[in-house]
């Protein structure tokens, strides 16, 4: 573990571990309201979103690309509200019409663009490019120290701490009314919590865990670290305090376990290729919540007088 | 379609009587529709000081939508609703509320315990550290409901009976003085039950205010002093003998109840 794992690995593990953090903390409240298809919903209609910014500005840049996709994930959410509402469609369904049919205008629109020299295509959208996100000022662990080596870092890493520490600060900061709104939304509007700005401003903070993460690790891991490390966490533990700070502990370990694996597995079993650290991510993340399926700890919940509507 | 609704009942409004101010509720006109039918229609009523007062009426007629609508938690088409002779969005603090059990979901991540501190939010505000006192206060809330062996329970392994005094529990820590209870005897075991009116008893006796939705024509003329019976439109408001007549019952639930039951009701 020297100046090769520094350079090649130090920073698509930590963008890793933090694309999973931000996903991971608002998930624990989606997955507790019955909610757990937007954060799905959110982060495939980030490519069209993309793919629209891209045709409005003709660059591959990343401003104007992360506000296309803020603006669709918005635009989603209000597709959602219309088909529930005008349809009289239960909103899982209405989240899965909406989230297929954007994400398919996406690959339509993305087919008629000449993006042959940019890099944008539906495998990137999915996939992201975590193994190429080296630090190639990162000489070793001293460069850790070297200001002009930690100006070399991968931008994306700037971008998804910063995501990462707005999200986990209005987390805290609004605890309290997210928590008695996501319990019982009745008592919660009765005690004076906007209940409908609370569960609009989940909904945005997931979308800009989505989009800041979706371009440094792709879809696969957003749609996987929303619900596999929450629903994991769930199945550990009775508290909601708890339960976060697990999800927090599963997605880093998915995050480091994944990118390890898919770099390593295949040479240790005597293969020659990686396979992807995206792909492999989400598949340890799923292998987790299995395992808490079969051992968690409060895997076992008796409601059975309470009846929970 | 609703705007003009709403213009429509403010102008039936202004011709209306204007709130007496030390009831701490007064609800004028209050108007709910659910897809374009009126759920409640132009509903008046006053909780008085230190009462105990039934909702009562048919499957249907909009009750937990009248209380619902009355605190705001489902938007009003029109009406007015003062508490304790200020506006409602001022005088929440001295208002306690127990949803329906079956409103939430008892699979949430939590313990007893930290189920009745929910009801010292509002007073803690959002930062504020939930102190030594505070969980102590919080115990003698469990304490008062008989839940107090319970606190580090999950809530999902409560049986129905001990959620509801749970819930009753977390309304006592808001230390409110009026109680509005959404349901509180549904599908609850006889121990509860009276555990529940002996607390609810209490409350009224150190003159705080108490409003239950109620389905048991039966225990009404038991536990409370007054009603409220309605169908969609109020029918009838009052002391016991004001409101709960035959004839009146006969109004709220027309067919639905048979003359011998209502003369057996008429004559406790």
């Amino acid at each position: 573990m020297g100046a090769e794992f520094v350079m090649l690995s130090l920073a698509p593990i930590v963008i890793g571990s933090l694309a999973a953090i931000a996903c991971a903390l608002p998930g624990n409240f989606l997955l507790l309201r019955r909610q757990a298809l937007i954060g799905d919903a959110i982060s495939h209609v980030v490519l069209p979103g993309i793919v629209l910014a891209f045709l409005v500005t003709g660059q591959v840049a990343t401003l104007p690309m992360m506000a296309g996709a803020g603006v669709a994930a918005l635009a989603a959410v209000a597709m959602i509200e219309a088909v529930r509402r005008l349809g009289r469609i239960e909103p899982g369904a209405a989240m899965g019409v909406t989230f297929t049919t954007m994400f398919a205008l996406g690959v339509l629109v993305l087919e008629r663009t000449d993006t042959s020299k940019v890099h944008l295509d539906v495998e990137h959208a999915l996939m992201g490019n975590l193994e190429s996100l080296i630090w190639l000022d990162g000489m070793g662990w001293h460069s850790l120290l070297d200001p002009a080596a930690l100006a070399g870092l991968p931008p994306e890493l700037g971008r998804l701490a910063i995501a990462t520490a707005v999200i986990a600060t209005l987390i805290w900061l609004f605890w309290r009314p997210l928590k008695l709104a996501t319990f019982d939304e009745g008592f919660a509007a009765e005690v004076g919590v906007p209940v409908r700005a609370v569960g609009l401003g989940l909904v945005v903070l997931s979308a800009l865990a989505a989009v800041a993460a979706f371009d440094a690790v792709g879809s696969i891991i957003v749609i996987a670290m929303f619900i596999c490390p929450p629903g994991t966490a769930r199945l550990m533990t009775d508290r909601l305090e708890m339960q976060v700070a697990w999800s927090v502990f599963f997605a880093v370990l998915s995050a480091v376990l994944g990118y390890v694996l898919a770099g390593y597995g295949p040479i240790w079993l005597g293969g020659t290729d990686a396979v992807s650290a995206a792909g492999m991510i989400a598949t340890v993340s799923g292998m987790l919540l299995a395992a808490a399926a079969l051992f968690g700890p409060a895997r076992r919940r008796s409601g059975a007088g309470a009846g929970a509507a | 379609m609703i705007a003009r609704l709403r213009l429509a009942a403010r102008k039936g409004l202004r011709t209306g009587p204007a709130p007496v101010a030390d009831h701490p509720m007064e609800v004028r006109g209050l108007t709910v529709s659910y897809g374009g039918k009126p759920a409640v229609f132009s509903v008046d009523a006053s909780f008085h000081a230190g009462s105990m007062t039934a909702i009562i009426g048919p499957n249907g007629a909009g009750k937990s939508t009248f209380l619902k609508a009355a605190l705001g938690i489902v938007p009003r088409v029109s009406g007015q609703v003062t508490a304790f002779g200020r506006p409602l969005g001022t005088a929440r603090a001295r208002i306690a509320y127990v949803p329906q059990r079956a409103s939430v979901d008892w699979d949430f991540p939590a313990r007893v315990i930290d189920v009745v501190l929910m009801g010292l939010y509002r007073k803690l505000g959002l930062l504020r550290p939930v102190t030594r006192a505070d969980r102590g206060f919080a115990m003698d809330c469990l304490a008062r409901v008989g839940m107090e062996g319970f606190a580090g329970r999950q809530i999902g392994q409560l049986s129905g009976g001990q959620a509801q005094r749970v819930f009753l529990a977390r309304a006592l820590a808001q230390r409110a003085d009026l109680y509005l209870l959404d349901e509180p005897f549904a599908g609850v075991d006889a121990a509860t039950e009276r555990a529940i009116i002996e607390v609810l008893k209490g409350l009224r006796a150190e003159g705080r205010t108490v409003v239950a939705v109620h389905h048991d024509l039966a225990t009404v003329a038991d536990y409370f002093d007054r009603v409220l019976l309605l169908n969609v439109r109020r029918i009838a408001e009052g002391t016991l003998a004001e409101a709960f007549t035959p004839e009146a019952l006969q109004a709220a639930y027309g067919g639905r109840l048979a003359t011998s039951h209502l003369d057996r009701l008429a004559t406790v």
